[in-house]
């Protein structure tokens, strides 16, 4: 396959990037910003919160809005059903043009393991609406075809909990998912290290979204660059197709004895 | 007269809700709700508050 032609395609819109970028836990907007260019992100992910008169926001909006290649998705962080999700959709819609919605609905602060049901109805009355639902679920085959099948733009399954650093804890059940899949599914939380999101890519995830990977790196820009290389990286080898797996050993170098004493590889 | 602006008691000259964002977030990009109503920009103008009308004003944050 041509890698020039190779997009993520989300509601008819193509984006080179296969990283997703969250914006939240970084130390100044300036830092995220940063970080978000050194990502080559195409979408960034952005939460609600009441307005603060003493804390306005704009320091964390203006450099964002400043990125041409940079689409805005607004998630619903913070919505304990499906109703205050869709309404969140809503608000959001005001401050900002975009059709992508981010739709986390996980109402136990413990875990943040998302609620499946509400996640569900939410993502249905808002693709019915047009939005492109981009919804955070456990990783379950069925809750994502059930999403495609309601119009869903993509499903983002977790690798592990949301801020754990796990990895890819649910590695089996993202193949299974990837495997029936006829949207994006993109690995959403978890992730801690590049390797892991090369591996995801690798394993045919059609891209990641990370957020305190980066936001808790000693140095977030240089680890949003080098997550940035590992998705190209994860990518490409899926493309080209991984080797086999074998149960012996498969010389490499050819066994003709040329040496007194015969072969050895 | 008296509204409930994110949760708290708010005493405002303002007589609709763009009066009310013009005192509170003039250079912020800033939603509205009332009542639980998304009010969009085009209409706020318009908008009249009423007393204990609950206003929410709502903005981006970093999230994941």
């Amino acid at each position: 396959m041509n890698h020039e032609d190779d997009f993520l395609v989300l509601g008819g819109h193509a984006y080179t990037s296969r990283l997703l970028l969250g914006t939240g836990k970084f130390s100044s907007a300036d830092v995220m910003a940063r970080a978000v260019a050194a990502s080559g992100a195409q979408i960034v992910t952005v939460a609600l919160r009441r307005f603060d008169r003493d804390r306005p926001n704009d320091a964390l909006l203006a450099p964002l809005l400043g990125m041409k290649d940079v689409t805005l998705m607004p998630n619903t962080s913070g919505a304990r059903n499906a109703e205050e999700a869709i309404q969140a959709a809503r608000i959001a819609r005001e401050l900002c043009g975009s059709r992508l919605v981010k739709v986390e609905i996980h109402p136990n602060p413990r875990h943040l393991m998302p609620d499946p049901i509400e996640t569900f109805e939410a993502a249905r009355v808002l693709s019915a609406d047009g939005w492109l639902v981009m919804p955070y679920i456990a990783p379950d085959p069925l809750l994502a075809k059930r999403l495609e099948e309601v119009g869903c733009a993509s499903v983002m399954p977790l690798g592990a909990a949301i801020g754990s650093g796990q990895g890819l804890a649910s590695a089996e059940l993202l193949k299974i998912i990837i495997r029936e899949a006829r949207i994006p599914v993109i690995v959403d939380a978890g992730l801690r290290s590049p390797s892991q999101a090369a591996a995801a890519l690798e394993m045919g995830c059609d891209a990641v979204l990370v957020n305190t990977a980066v936001a808790d790196a000693e140095d977030p820009p240089a680890m949003a660059a080098a997550f940035a290389q590992a998705v190209v990286a994860g990518r490409r080898a899926r493309l080209a197709g991984l080797m086999p797996v074998g149960t012996e050993a498969q010389a490499s170098s050819p066994l003709t004895a040329f040496l007194q004493g015969g072969a050895h590889a | 007269m008296r509204v409930i602006l994110n949760g708290e008691p708010y005493e405002t000259a303002a007589q609709s809700v763009s009066e009310l964002i013009a005192e509170q977030a003039s250079a912020a990009r800033v939603a509205v709700v009332v009542n639980d109503r998304v009010v969009p920009a085009a209409e706020q103008a318009a908008a009249a508050l009423a007393e204990n009308d609950r206003v929410e004003l709502l903005t981006f944050a970093g999230g994941g």
